[in-house]
């Protein structure tokens, strides 16, 4: 008898005791809210779990970004439509090319109490720039004058602090749209605290933004984090609302069902699964415009038959060989807007008007044309395929782009899927890749520059084609050192109106921002760079 | 007893040793170069790649990266994720989410199953009999997140009876929908396995025997009849409960439950080693103790099966 017992509670303890533990801890389940009582115009949104501790220049990422750009101010900060506006600056005046004066405003100070001065940002922006110190943005101080990729420098020689409040940056080139990059996270102050530890300092940030982390253990990792208002701002940025929670979501589509069922206000990105649906389920709260991110395919020139003469016809008839419209709006649901350019709508000096843009439209005839112009050069022979990572959902454009191409010009074509991001990009940067590959680019700052800059001028970061062209570098490097901003974007529209000739990328659309929100918040603008001014919303 | 309880500890040390060192060896077999990805389309410069390569070992040949990893454990560090987070804060702050969800599934579908898998076996044949054999059926053969998906949408979205996602409110009252969708997906088998096995103790002799006695039914079916069922029972429940702590990746997924599954995702995609690696094998760990519990519980169930040396 007693055996019995101890037999059946011993399986019953899988079973009884944990119905039993839920009873009991249930009763407290409303506790982990993170609500924090300081208004109820908090307002809640999405967000994705920070990869690096929250260090400025240690951030790449969007889900980073979105929280250190509202808790830190920079020089400058941009607007909806991606025009500048002084943060902590007061002034920031462009002396030549290659040197600017930095003067910011007094008496502005950090959550902690310490005064913003030269030196926060001289120090942040050296610590940024260090090799040893491995920080992922730190290429964005490479034009600063002192900067080596050979050895660590502790401080660089193109920061010189005039007085408390001003200080000089000197560059290594010529570079008038450096004032411009100044609003990018990268180049936030840090506080003195920073610097006695910076890892941790990266889980409990302190900044001199509109929004302040609600308590030192703010963020629970992924979980969420939540702001509270920053009472000591003073800036563009004003807080309309109490507060930010911003919660951390593994998919999209479990951010959309909470924004349906009320428990999110703000989502800044529509899942695939409910492009279909959105509009109708959200009345009119949605948006759907472009952003600042381009995508393409790259060609490189070292494949058989696309170098030279030959290649550059081959590029044209394949970029006039897709339906751009088409695929964006049976793909994609009309969530990307088909490219007329390099660069984006949302970017001052874009253009759907340059000379050669016909290149990117469906054009079957004129595709074989050119087509057969090539084949007169070098009979084609094998396959024509772009590799994609499969984990990034780009398999439905990559066959509906192949099947435009191989219908048109009657050839073989088709998709290569590399398992993850990780694989297609060693074989890109590595130059082992045989096929044409996927290629994409999210602006950093609202400039052409930065469209064209790193991805096409000779020996550049990011040009995974190897292109080079001296006119087009030319045309160039006199855009990025001319003090006038017409002027200059006047010359990067001639050095695409090259780009689209030589095609080392092919364009094909601009992805636009989906978001939608609830009834219960009003005010709601999504900025140049995808992200909702979070400090414009307004609830209750 | 006692040595029987510390040669199976004891097995746990090759295991773990063989599973790290497969698992190791598949991450590090992953083509692909995880730093690089860390900037997405952008190009990393070089000499940054490199450093950050250096700090976590990845410039050095797959045997030191491990003996390195292998030293690490028996100092008690799990190394670090690309985020500079500590792997073994990553798994603190994981595991019992995950942990509290397996529980809470198991027990559901466990309770579930005793009652109606015996109920079944003693109206065997009868409407009510096929009627629970077409409702097992169903939860078996349809996928989990069809069943996570609709139950989010109907009872989450629609008639808001649960929240659908779980995200910070992750503790024992939280977890109630998903929980519930895992009981699903596992709770078929285990009915059928208590009616199948309820059934055949039904026939034995000494059940007709205890009849005879004049022994109630209420203390035969419980005592007697459900206690020598058990045994296959309690094996499913436990293996069950081990597929429940690795496999909710797609539940975990759907409803943002901050867990296990979810971090193992992401962590695979990152081919971050340290982070893979030991999620792996402290499942792997997990398991070889659920099936030591349960082998143990037999003696408890049927003292016939016993451990003697």
């Amino acid at each position: 008898m007693k055996r019995n017992k101890v037999a059946l509670s011993g399986v019953a303890l899988l079973g009884l005791g944990g119905i039993l533990l839920a009873g009991c801890a249930s009763g407290d389940g409303g506790s982990s809210d993170g609500g924090n009582g300081a208004g109820d115009a908090i307002v809640t949104t999405n967000g994705t779990e920070p990869q690096n501790p929250l260090i400025p220049t240690n951030t790449n990422e969007v889900g980073g970004g979105k929280i250190l750009d509202s808790i830190f101010s920079g020089l400058i900060s941009y607007n909806a439509d991606g025009s500048v506006e002084n943060e902590v600056a007061e002034s920031i005046t462009v002396d030549s090319p290659t040197q600017l004066t930095v003067k910011i405003k007094e008496g502005l100070t950090f959550t902690d109490g310490e005064e913003v001065t030269a030196d926060n940002f001289i120090k942040a922006w050296n610590y940024g720039a260090a090799l040893d110190n491995q920080q992922l943005s730190s290429y964005f101080f490479e034009d600063i004058e002192g900067f080596s990729w050979d050895e660590n420098v502790e401080e660089l020689s193109g920061l010189q602090q005039v007085d408390d409040y001003t200080f000089t940056i000197t560059l290594n080139k010529p570079a008038t749209d450096f004032a411009q990059r100044l609003g990018y996270s990268a180049f936030y102050p840090l506080p003195d605290v920073a610097f006695e530890d910076m890892e941790a300092f990266g889980e409990s940030p302190i900044g001199n933004g509109p929004y302040k982390l609600a308590s030192e253990d703010a963020w629970v990792h992924d979980e969420g984090i939540s702001l509270v208002v920053n009472e000591d701002y003073e800036g563009p940025r004003e807080p309309q609302n109490d507060g930010l929670d911003i919660r951390f979501y593994a998919s999209q589509d479990a951010a959309y069902a909470d924004l349906l069922s009320g428990e999110l206000d703000v989502l800044d990105q529509i899942p695939e699964a409910a492009l279909e649906t959105y509009q109708d389920e959200l009345g009119d709260n949605w948006v759907n415009q472009p952003a600042a991110i381009f995508q393409s395919f790259t060609i490189p020139e070292y494949l058989p038959h696309f170098e030279g003469e030959e290649g550059v016809l081959r590029r044209q008839a394949i970029s006039m060989a897709i339906n751009r419209k088409e695929i964006t709006e049976v793909i994609f649901q009309g969530t990307r807007t088909p490219a007329s350019d390099f660069t984006s709508p949302v970017i001052d000096g874009w253009s759907e008007e340059l000379e050669g843009a016909e290149v990117l439209e469906y054009n079957p005839e004129r595709a074989q044309e050119l087509w057969a112009e090539a084949d007169a050069i070098s009979p084609w022979e094998g396959s024509f395929q772009i590799a994609y990572n499969s984990d990034g959902g780009h398999q439905g454009w990559v066959d509906a782009v192949t099947n435009s191409i191989a219908g048109t010009l009657g050839i073989d074509a088709s998709g290569a899927p590399y398992p993850d991001f990780a694989g297609l990009r060693e074989q890109v940067t590595n130059r082992t890749i045989t096929t044409a590959f996927r290629t994409g680019w999210q602006a950093d700052y609202p400039g052409l520059y930065n469209f064209l800059g790193p991805l096409y001028a000779t020996n550049a970061g990011s040009n995974d084609g190897d292109y080079s062209n001296p006119e087009f570098d030319d045309l160039l490097s006199q855009g990025i050192s001319s003090a006038d901003p017409a002027e200059a974007n006047e010359l990067f529209q001639q050095a695409q109106e090259i780009l689209l000739q030589d095609l080392p990328a092919t364009p094909l659309w601009y992805s636009n921002v989906t978001g939608g929100w609830a009834d219960t918040v009003d005010n709601v603008e999504f900025g140049w760079n995808s992200v909702p001014l979070h400090y414009n919303i307004t609830k209750g | 007893m006692a040595t029987y309880i510390l040669r199976r500890i004891l097995q746990v040390i090759p295991v773990f040793l063989g599973a790290t060192l497969l698992i190791y060896f598949m991450v590090f077999a992953m083509p692909g170069d995880p730093i690089a990805a860390l900037f997405g389309d952008k190009q990393p410069p070089p000499q940054l790649l490199e450093q950050i390569r250096a700090r976590y070992l990845l410039d050095q040949p797959f045997i030191v990266q491990y003996l390195n990893y292998l030293g690490g454990i028996l100092r008690l560090d799990f190394g670090v994720g690309f985020n500079g987070q500590p792997v073994i804060e990553t798994l603190a702050r994981t595991f019992p989410v995950t942990l509290r969800l397996a529980i809470m599934a198991v027990a559901l579908a466990f309770v579930l199953a005793i009652v109606i898998g015996v109920t079944s076996a003693l109206l065997k044949g009868t409407i009510y009999d096929h009627l629970m054999l077409i409702v097992a059926l169903l939860f078996v053969a349809v996928p989990v997140f069809v069943v996570a998906f609709a139950a989010q949408f109907f009872l989450g979205v629609q008639l808001g009876w649960f929240k659908p996602t779980v995200g910070a409110d992750n503790d024992w009252g939280g977890l109630w929908l998903p929980a519930i969708v895992l009981a699903f997906s596992i709770y078929a088998t285990m009915m059928r396995l208590t009616r199948a096995s309820t059934i055949e103790t039904l026939q034995q002799d000494w059940v007709r025997t205890a009849y005879g006695k004049g022994l109630s039914r209420s203390r035969i079916i419980p005592v007697h009849v459900l206690r020598n069922s058990m045994i296959p029972m309690v094996t499913d429940t436990a293996s069950q409960f081990g597929v429940l702590m690795v496999g909710a990746t797609v539940t975990e997924g759907i409803f943002n439950v901050p867990g296990v599954g979810n971090q193992l995702y992401t962590a695979i995609i990152k081919h971050e080693t340290p982070t893979v690696v030991s999620f792996v094998t402290i499942f792997v760990v997990v398991y070889v103790l659920i099936n030591l519990l349960v082998d143990l519980l037999y003696g408890l169930l049927d003292p016939r099966i016993r451990y003697v040396k």
